[in-house]
């Protein structure tokens, strides 16, 4: 028979001694998004032994154009079950880990703690800055990319003693400072191209061949194909953390509390009176919303009188929960004597779990 | 001296790269050390000062506020970036 993976153990840098380091390797992907995907097939080919795969987002229509594993026949199903089932089809041999969750400071130790490497292939700081601490506390090498527009990052952090992702940039930006790529676009191809970079660091990191990208940040500028490295050096403080902090939202914002879908759905039989916000655009609302929810986009957000003085807990929900974290620490702020918990997942997940 | 801009100090200042005057004919302090590189900066594009974490690589290495700089230096705003 011959080996599927002769074409790489025929490099002499790589051989068969490389190939059994991919084999006895596990790999955490966190987020099965522009990033995690082309992460996760390149990985998942080239024979890493156990991935492990980690999100709770549904396949929208505006994530086709950059995550290509995707078909317009999975919209609406979990990332995770439709990337379990092409992935399993390209490579039979590798054992998936499955994680139907994001990433948060109650299941970050837990869920990294059984894997060599982590992939960070996220969207957002929080998740970012809890990988950092999470893998610093557990002495674990994580392979880092972002993006802006026309442009991806590329570093491998914590590696060997090396520096870290706060050595880099020591304070988490505030949510109004630095868009996601939700609000601020990315072009297609970027990700393809910044998540094969961050597979073939993985690759390296984990079979030895070649220079890790540690401690030197890697900006690919996309418009003029040009690179750009920046050395910097480990801040011994920021291998000193012990645990995870209370709250991954920005420091100077109230801490937002959240609730799952399920709770949600569970609280909702319960017939406990309490109150729904839609914070979605006027056409995402008409197209389809909880019957009980009150409408309030997020642009026109000020809270209708009686609702002000409404003694109910108020739950807010939007497509996917990233308007309504962002409503809900914004009404959290102006109404204090409120409690405003923002869900989860929001609408794409409610329709998985009542379909 | 010429600065390389990345990520949300690109958008903020609406170009991929600025020139900043080394004589003094504008009357302004020219910027001598990083510090005063983000203050002059600050100055210019008040936006920049709301970035609480911003790395500057001055010749491709990560460089602290109180780093010196000259005109022949290759210096990079490099924000973090959070899209995936």
């Amino acid at each position: 028979m011959e080996d599927r993976y002769s074409r790489q153990t025929s490099l002499k840098e790589f051989g068969p001694e490389g190939q059994s380091k991919l084999i006895n390797s596990k790999v955490l992907v966190v987020g099965l998004g522009g990033l995690g995907i082309p992460v996760l097939q390149y990985l998942n080919a080239m024979g890493v032994g156990m991935l492990g795969l980690l999100d709770q987002d549904v396949v929208e229509l505006h994530n086709l154009q950059r995550q290509v594993l995707y078909t317009e026949k999975d919209l609406g199903r979990l990332k995770l079950e439709v990337t379990h089932e092409k992935l399993s089809v390209q490579n039979s041999q590798t054992v998936f880990g499955l994680h139907d969750t994001f990433l948060t400071k109650d299941n970050a130790l837990d869920t990294i703690k059984d894997y060599d490497v982590v992939v960070d292939a996220t969207d957002n700081f929080p998740t970012r800055y809890l990988i950092n601490d999470a893998c610093v506390i557990l002495n674990k090498p994580f392979v880092y990319g972002a993006l802006h527009g026309f442009e991806g990052h590329v570093s491998v952090f914590n590696h060997e003693n090396g520096p870290t992702y706060r050595c880099l940039y020591p304070d988490m930006p505030t949510p109004d400072e630095v868009p996601n790529c939700n609000e601020n676009g990315v072009m297609g191809v970027l990700p393809g191209i910044i998540g094969t970079l961050q597979a073939l660091e993985t690759i390296k990191l984990i079979s030895g061949v070649g220079e890790v990208l540690s401690g030197s940040l890697l900006v690919y500028d996309g418009l003029s194909q040009r690179t750009t490295k920046m050395k910097f050096k480990l801040q011994l403080s920021n291998t000193k953390i012990t645990e995870l902090r209370e709250t991954y939202q920005t420091d100077r914002c109230e801490i937002v509390a959240e609730v799952s879908v399920e709770t949600f759905l569970e609280l909702r039989e319960s017939k406990t009176p309490f109150t729904l916000l839609d914070v979605r655009t006027k056409g995402e609302f008409d197209c389809g919303h909880l019957q009980e929810a009150i409408h309030l986009p997020l642009d026109m957000l000020q809270l209708p009188k009686q609702l002000s003085k409404s003694h109910h807990d108020i739950y807010i929900v939007c497509q996917s929960g990233k308007r309504s974290a962002i409503a809900t620490r914004q009404l959290q702020m102006d109404y204090p004597e409120l409690k405003f918990y923002n869900i989860l997942g929001g609408m794409n997940k409610l329709m998985t779990l009542s379909s | 001296m010429t600065i390389l801009l990345f990520g949300i100090t690109k958008d903020i200042v609406g170009t991929a790269t600025l020139s900043v005057p080394t004589s003094s004919i504008t009357g302004r302090k020219i910027p001598k050390t990083v510090k005063e590189l983000k203050q002059f900066l600050g100055d210019t594009y008040p936006e920049l000062n709301k970035l609480s974490s911003l790395a500057i690589a001055v010749n491709n290495d990560y460089a602290e506020d109180d780093r010196i700089i000259n005109s022949y230096d290759e210096i990079a705003l490099i924000p973090p970036v959070s899209g995936g």
